[in-house]
């Protein structure tokens, strides 16, 4: 299910297979080459999490994508002196969430952090970050993959997140060439970010990503953030390193400039080959930054900050210690208990979150699993695939493979998404009670569902009675096609006389091509089973 | 009273309390126009002093022809000045440094707000040294205040030498507030202080100058130096005059996350209350090698003068304040090396016309405007917050913070109600004197009385007490408990009805035309 679960069924695909093989090779030629354990590839990730909420983290600016440039920079964005931060409380209470549906403890006092370092998009000249006490730490995110030839053995794997800080996001340097100018977008400048540190313990590109996509998917049922890679919403930083099992970490490369979940698996793999490749003819591995370039594949070292950045970390002054509370009857007498963040109350508010959706779809509908994750990773897919199901009496392992095959393979094929589907679930659960009740055969199912996806303001039964396609059961009419085909093939009629039964296939084809399908298989091979017996 | 008659004298009416006037105003004996007439003009009179860097003359004359207009009672027409290290909505902030020539805020701090929502007058922003960092208010763009008690008959008699050679500094960093309110140019004057920036130059030109608890006052829109100390100051010429003005700024604003809800207060300070239910400590610590014979004696003085007045009076030990200077070196570098990094020129402020390259014109615009104080504490305050040094220098400042504030608690929990010490050394300086030290090193001299305040966020108020042997003022400071300002400002009125401060008269006119011409320039007069 690899190619269903990253999103991009075709290309992944191919570059899955083609990585195993490259791995391969490689795993080969060190094993005649020395007797030590074979090396392996850490990973770890960081990742920064655009809050979705309408205002910044610590000002009252609106936050939206493709705004006109700098329309979003309040005063305090803008540090303009004498301004000063106020913590925006939905910004706490997602990460609070987050955290919460990624097992994390919840810090019930964290502390701000000014990091400092002069960057163009970063008016004040640091971020207030937390790197001290985090609001969130020690959590475990479960993930899934496929396996085996036909990829479709599910995998489970889990990897620790360190902590879960919040932060400022930095503003938008747009370089002019032509003019050698850099221009200034502020309007992201001070947007709130989660940054989630995940533990070095996943081996590949395969691993993170599929972790990077479970993230995705919790993210957003929770609503606490889009997630969404290509816009920037979620930025994954891979840290990699290579080893011998039971050797210390080896010195790590952090990789970014990755912008979705293939360019991160691919980047990764990468990292790990070069690594060792550098490693086997004697050199050494830079602790440096690289960037992961999309169009060769490769990764390039970054230009560096002028050797080691220092941060000169200090407490933010103008922001007292965040508290958060377990229960309302532990807030403080003088606090309003409607102004602060009370985890019962967020705990009552998390939603199902995808694993235990997938549990329960397989549990109520009997489907296979990867079908389940296939639902729970397009967005909507749930909800068709259950109205579907309530609307016709056809088993829901019958209507999964509708909804999988016909109906994905087309939103793929266009690039759409499930609530832009032109055929409705009650057009489908139409169509599907016409095949389950004998109506039209399943194959020209298919053809009718073509025909609806084309012409969406047509119902299944004028598409049907149009072109003609009803099922033909009349047991004479029936009879008179078959004794025309038997008639006019006597060659094959003698050779299934003579014992090769195999030919009656080619006789049974001859009658669906002649009725275009509309005959039910089975009634059709015991006719001419008898006729020419 | 007719308005010539009032010219004359400007004292007479310039030189009352904020009580006082506000009576005469709501009586009709003056009109807010003809009031803030008289400030502007005395602002032009005293502009020797160097008080001033910008005169809000057309602004505030139709501020106070709208207040005659409605006629309202309350705080209507009272004219006030700023320190310019406080934002205001369209009036260039430079805040005495070339880094913010040019700049002029979008909004109003809060606490320049309230003032303007009690219907207020602002005739001016006032003087200080760049980004308010020193104790002298000689160092900024705009040149040196000067002390107005330097321009008495009592000091002049004892000079030999001309005005414009031999006069006294303000203190610092608040000197133009100081000088504003001082010399009858303004009925209040907010300052701010962090180490002793209000309390110091308060002292050194006989005013009543309050520094609330750390929290109390919305510190939105004040330029900052030290975040964790910062607190806005408030300078009035009686006690009564700074407690109605704390009750209008004290509060929370949701713009601060710092700040607290204010406890209740009365509507006034209580005329009479019984000093014998009051416990004075005197902290042997602050006998410091330094202190004049005049500050002593005046010490000694008042608490002689609790002690007969029935109040319990005990000598009591801080015995962290001796590090509290060092402490503050490293903290208010660190600090002020953070927040001076937003200067970068490309938001606004001073931009170098280097372009080679980002890095290269964030040097040069910095270089270019920032004078060798600032320069040195961003320098030190990097260098404490280096990672390798972090351990050694910042944590071991909020260590020795944290002590030096349980020192204060200790004692306060001993039944100590507020603590009597001096609040400056000596009496103001000469000018051709001071600048023969540093900044720091006069920094550190400086603020030795005031500072230990700050770094435990309490509130703290200077009485001006005598004129010293020089004719210069010398105050004295109470230090009360945390948010128990309304408690410290009580005993304050005490000691203030019992000293007799006397009030100020500035020498003759004569000699004035030629040192206005001295300052003329670096004052910005807005709509003149």
């Amino acid at each position: 299910l690899g190619p269903v679960m990253l999103d991009f069924s075709v290309p992944i695909r191919r570059w899955v297979m083609c990585r195993q093989f490259q791995c391969h090779q490689l795993f080969i030629s060190w094993a005649l080459l020395s007797s030590l354990p074979q090396m392996v590839g850490v990973v770890g990730l960081e990742i920064h999490a655009q809050i979705q909420s309408t205002s910044k983290l610590f000002s009252g600016s609106h936050v939206r994508f493709l705004a006109p440039p700098n329309s979003l920079v309040s005063h305090f964005d803008a540090s303009l002196p004498g301004t000063l931060p106020v913590l925006n409380r939905r910004c706490v209470e997602a990460a609070v969430l987050t955290g919460l549906a990624l097992n994390c403890t919840i810090n019930r006092k964290s502390l701000f952090d000014r990091k400092h370092y002069f960057y163009a998009d970063m008016p004040a000249g640091y971020q207030i970050t937390q790197q001290r006490v985090p609001i969130a730490v020690n959590g475990m995110l479960v993930y899934s993959y496929f396996e085996g030839r036909r990829r479709n053995q599910v995998v489970t794997k889990s990897v620790k997140i360190k902590q879960i800080q919040l932060e400022q996001d930095s503003g938008k340097s747009l370089h002019d060439d032509e003019r050698s100018q850099t221009l200034i977008d502020l309007n992201r400048a001070g947007v709130g970010l989660m940054e989630l540190v995940m533990e070095p313990e996943m081996c590949c590109g395969e691993e993170a990503a599929a972790a990077v996509r479970e993230l995705q998917l919790i993210l957003q049922a929770l609503g606490t953030c889009q997630a969404n890679m290509a816009e920037g919403q979620l930025r994954v930083d891979a840290n990699v390193s290579v080893h011998r099992p039971g050797e210390p970490l080896g010195v790590r490369t952090e990789v970014k400039n990755i912008n979705s979940v293939r360019h991160l698996a691919k980047a990764i793999d990468y990292e790990i080959q070069r690594q060792m490749e550098v490693l086997q003819s004697a050199g050494k591995v830079l602790n440096e930054t690289r960037a992961f370039d999309s169009k060769s594949g490769n990764t390039i070292p970054m230009r560096d900050k002028e050797g080691l950045q220092d941060y000169r970390f200090m407490p933010e002054p103008n922001l007292p210690p965040l508290f958060v509370y377990e229960s309302e009857a532990s807030v403080p007498a003088g606090v309003d208990p409607a102004q602060v963040v009370v985890i019962d109350r967020l705990s009552g508010q998390l939603p199902e979150l995808p694993s235990v959706k997938r549990t329960r779809l397989v549990e109520t509908y009997g489907i296979l699993q990867e079908h389940s994750f296939t639902l729970v990773n397009e967005d909507g897919l749930i909800d068709y695939f259950e109205n579907v199901v309530q609307t016709t009496k056809a088993e829901p392992r019958k209507v999964i493979g509708w909804v999988i095959k016909e109906l994905m393979g087309n939103l793929n094929s266009q690039n759409l998404n499930v609530s832009q589907s032109p055929i409705s679930p009650c057009a489908l659960a139409e169509l599907i009670s016409l095949v389950e009740s004998g109506h039209i055969s399943s194959s020209t199912a298919k053809q009718v569902f073509q025909e609806m996806w084309k012409a969406p303001e047509k119902t299944v039964g004028q598409i049907v009675k149009e072109q003609d396609l009803w099922m033909i059961n009349d047991k004479e009419e029936l009879q008179k096609i078959c004794k025309r085909i038997v008639d006019s093939h006597p060659e094959e009629v003698q050779i299934i006389r003579g014992g090769n039964k195999k030919v009656l296939n080619k006789l049974m084809g001859e009658v669906q091509r002649e009725t275009k399908g509309r005959t039910d298989p089975v009634q059709i091979r015991a006719i001419l089973e008898k006729m020419v017996s | 009273m007719s308005a010539s008659s009032a010219a004359s004298r400007p004292a007479a009416m310039l030189g009352l309390s904020i009580r006082e006037v506000s009576q005469a105003l709501r009586d009709g004996r003056v009109s807010a126009t003809e009031l803030c007439r008289k400030c502007i003009n005395q602002i032009q009179r005293t502009r020797y002093l160097n008080a001033f860097i910008t005169i809000t003359e057309e602004t505030a004359m139709e501020q106070a022809q709208r207040t005659d207009s409605r006629l309202r009672t309350g705080k209507k027409g009272i004219p006030f000045s700023v320190k310019d290290n406080f934002c205001m909505e369209n009036i260039e902030t430079p805040c005495a440094s070339g880094m913010l020539k040019g700049y002029v805020p979008p909004f109003n701090a809060t606490v320049v707000q309230k003032l303007l929502d009690q219907g207020a007058v602002l005739v001016g922003k006032t003087n200080l040294v760049e980004f308010a960092m020193g104790a002298g208010s000689t160092d900024g763009v705009f040149g040196p205040v000067r002390n107005p008690w330097s321009y008495t008959s009592l000091y002049r008699e004892q000079s030999t030498e001309d005005p414009d050679s031999d006069w006294a500094i303000t203190g610092g960093s608040s000197g133009g507030s100081a000088a504003a309110v001082a010399s009858l140019s303004s009925f209040l004057a907010l300052g701010s202080d962090t180490g002793g920036s209000t309390r110091n130059p308060g002292s050194l030109c006989g005013v009543v100058a309050l520094k609330p608890t750390y929290g109390l006052l919305s510190r939105h829109g004040l330029i900052p130096l030290v975040n964790s100390m910062d607190v806005p100051g408030i300078m009035t010429r009686s006690v009564h005059d700074a407690a109605t003005v704390l009750r209008i700024l004290q509060g929370r604003d949701e713009r601060d996350s710092t700040t607290v809800q204010a406890p209740s207060t009365p509507p006034r300070l209580p005329e009479h209350f019984d000093i014998r239910d009051i416990c004075v400590g005197i902290p042997k610590e602050y006998h410091a090698p330094g202190l004049s014979k005049d500050t002593l004696a005046q010490w000694s003085r008042v608490a002689d003068m609790f002690e007969q007045a029935g109040a319990r009076v005990q000598e009591v030990s801080l015995p962290h304040t001796q590090h509290s200077i060092v402490c503050y070196h490293v903290l208010c570098c660190c600090e002020v090396a953070s927040n001076m990094a937003r200067f970068d020129g490309l938001e606004y402020g001073h931009c170098s016309k280097v372009d080679s390259s980002t890095d290269a014109m964030y040097a040069t615009t910095r270089h270019e405007v920032f004078n060798s104080v600032v320069r040195r504490r961003i320098l030190s305050g990097n260098y404490f917050l280096l990672k390798s040094n972090y351990e050694r220098y910042f944590v071991k400042a909020q260590q020795m913070r944290r002590l030096i504030a349980e020192d204060f608690k200790n004692v306060f929990r001993t039944g100590i109600d507020v603590l009597l010490t001096p609040t400056t050394l000596s009496d103001a300086a000469r000018y051709s004197d001071f600048i023969q030290e540093d900044n720091r090193t006069r920094s550190a001299q400086e603020d030795v009385f005031t500072q230990p305040v700050n770094m435990a966020g309490l509130p703290a108020v200077t009485v001006p007490t005598a004129l010293s042997h020089r004719g210069l003022p010398i105050g004295l400071q109470l230090i009360g408990q945390t948010l128990q300002d309304w408690k410290l400002l009580t005993v304050a009125q005490w000691m203030e009805q019992k000293v007799n401060f006397p009030m100020i008269h500035l020498h003759g006119e004569s000699n004035e035309r030629e040192l206005n011409r001295s300052v003329r320039e670096r004052t910005h007069t807005i709509g003149s």
